[in-house]
């Protein structure tokens, strides 16, 4: 794992993105690693373009400002493809994960991504209804990230997912959720 | 839920607090939530519904109440807290003054947001600088385990018996306020041990001795309160020192009057308060392995400020660049003009002002590199362009 992972989500508000970077952070806290997750605050509104980001590191973390330069970009919702540039500032050998149901080659082109960056895409508004009944495709992003990028164990994932949504829902939900994880995990494709 | 462990968690600035405040359980809490500081009483009232403390908490009509109910109850004898930020403590002004004035030892978790107008919620240190002259204790943090473990210290130090002063404890809004960071808490028994119980001094609930407290002092004797305040402030830079030396003990984290990072030898230097430091100091290193000496110096504890230590820490450097999150307009900085203060009889340092950050405009890593280039060619050529000036803003 390279010194310090930083990764940008780019998410609508109500699609659970900063669930997700959160979830995240708690996740990677196992091997005594160092964690950050924090959201871009600007008017919060349903369906509003938003950002968070993740650091992981081995060393304390003690910078407190935006990632500029993301080595891992999660699209939540692939029709900010068109409304912002989610490419800016990302490093060389970044990893793109991006919830839509075309396919990665298609994305890449889209995102005029380099050779040396890699492109994975996963249908996780799909998988999200198929799992929970629900359009809420952050657990499964969870999933599809951890595969993309191999920050952390599926296991440390899974019990932090069961652990931050067993607050909020009912037992059907969580199963959901964690089977959306487990579906993007293993779903989640790259070109 | 109650914490044994010290192990690593991941929780966000406010929840740090508010898990603080939890283990501090004091009898009395006032309060009128207001952004970015509304998720400490949001934590904390929760602890309330679910029986973990035993605390009273007055959900009152403005931040004005707030702080005279924290008074009230102060006066009666109870430890007391509450957490606000910007115009909410801008609306307490008034009693702020009375709560040091009545040396009640009152806790406020200050989570600083830019004062209006125009409206903003965001972080900057125009609210804690507005209180700089209340005769409040004022401590300010980098990130979540400062304001963590300052406030599990706040009590020590204004309850202390030569100091019985409220004392506010300062962190960024949003940045860490509602950013989650790895942290460590400490266990329950431990920090009840550290804390200790409150035994207040003349309280007005002991009804066997009945006192008085707000009388009306003309030119007779005013004066001598207000110099008594002084004193007693003089008195806290030993209790902090003391308190500080027991908790490091205790956990291990040492904490000073101020934090110095890689200062002494070095010819460069910038000061700055709160979470920017962290920024700061990740460059600092860059630049060392440049060949840049260059060193920080962050203030912890604002009010009282430790001139003395200030000024020697700073003896050394050719150059100052002292970074403000807050201004005075028509005026310098208000930290510029405290370590004007501190180095005005060092020989030859220069010093010069950089405002940043207003309304939670970001410091990004390329924002510290051209103030520690620019303090780098002050200290070759001893000359200030600007003595005051602003950074990342657009002409």
């Amino acid at each position: 794992m390279a010194e310090m992972i930083e990764i940008r989500w780019h998410g609508r508000g109500g699609q659970g993105t900063v669930t997700a970077a959160k979830v995240l952070a708690d996740a990677c806290l196992s091997g005594g690693r160092n964690v950050q997750a924090f959201p871009e605050y600007g008017p919060e509104r349903a369906g509003a373009p938003l950002r968070a980001y993740n650091r992981v590191s081995e060393k304390e973390l003690r910078m407190h400002c935006p990632v500029l330069n993301p080595g891992v970009v999660a699209v939540v919702d692939a029709s900010l493809l068109d409304a912002i540039n989610v490419a800016d500032g990302a490093k060389d050998d970044a990893v793109f994960v991006v919830n839509t149901s075309k396919d990665p080659k298609e994305v890449r082109e889209k995102l005029k991504a380099k050779p040396t960056q890699k492109v994975f895409t996963v249908d996780a508004t799909k998988i999200s209804i198929e799992s929970f009944g629900r359009p809420m495709p952050n657990s499964c992003m969870l999933g599809a990230v951890n595969k993309a990028t191999n920050i952390v164990s599926m296991e440390a994932l899974l019990d932090d997912v069961k652990g931050s949504f067993g607050k909020k829902f009912a037992q059907k939900i969580i199963d959901g959720n964690l089977t959306a994880a487990k579906r993007g995990f293993e779903e989640v494709k790259q070109g | 839920m109650a914490v044994t462990s010290t192990k690593t968690v991941a929780v966000t600035g406010n929840q740090a607090v508010a898990e603080a405040f939890r283990q501090l359980n004091p009898d009395v809490m006032p309060a009128y939530p207001i952004t970015p500081s509304t998720g400490i009483m949001e934590s904390f009232t929760k602890f309330v519904s679910d029986g973990k403390v035993d605390t009273e908490t007055i959900l009152v009509e403005s931040e004005h109440s707030a702080m005279s109910a924290c008074i009230g109850a102060s006066a009666a004898g109870g430890r007391v807290a509450t957490a606000t930020s910007a115009q909410g403590l801008a609306l307490m002004w008034e009693m702020l003054h009375i709560a040091s004035g009545y040396r009640l030892p009152i806790l406020m978790a200050l989570v600083n947001r830019a004062l209006s107008a125009p409206l903003n919620i965001h972080g900057d240190h125009s609210d804690g600088m507005g209180m700089r002259d209340c005769g409040w204790i004022q401590l300010f943090c980098e990130n979540a385990q400062e304001a963590y473990d300052n406030t599990i210290m706040a009590y020590r130090i204004a309850e202390h018996k030569d100091v019985r002063l409220p004392i506010a404890v300062n962190m960024d809004g949003f940045i860490i306020s509602h950013s989650i960071e790895s942290m460590k808490f400490i266990p329950d028994e431990d920090v009840k041990k550290f804390v200790g119980e409150y035994i207040a001094m003349d309280p007005l609930l002991d009804i066997d001795n009945p006192k008085s407290i707000g009388a009306l002092v003309l030119t007779d004797y005013y004066m001598e309160h207000k110099r008594a305040q002084h004193e007693a402030m003089k008195n806290v830079k030993k209790v902090v020192a003391d308190v500080s030396a027991e908790f490091a003990k205790l956990t291990g984290r040492k904490y000073e009057l101020f934090e110095t990072y890689r200062l002494e030898d070095a010819e460069v230097a910038i000061v700055a308060l709160n979470s920017a430091a962290g920024t700061i100091k990740d460059e600092i290193d860059r630049y060392w392995e440049k060949g840049v000496k260059v060193g920080l110096l962050k203030p912890r504890m604002f009010r009282p400020f430790p001139y003395e230590e200030v000024g020697a820490a700073l003896k050394n450097a050719k150059a100052i660049c002292v970074m403000d999150r807050a201004d005075s307009y028509g005026g310098m900085g208000p930290l510029y003009m405290e370590i004007a203060s501190a180095v005005a009889n060092n020989r030859g340092a220069v010093l010069f002002n950089k405002i940043y950050g207003l309304g939670g405009r970001d410091l990004m890593p390329h924002d510290v590199d051209q103030v520690i280039e620019e303090t780098a060619e002050v200290a070759k050529s001893g000359k200030v362009k600007m003595v005051k000036d602003y950074m990342t803003v657009r002409n």
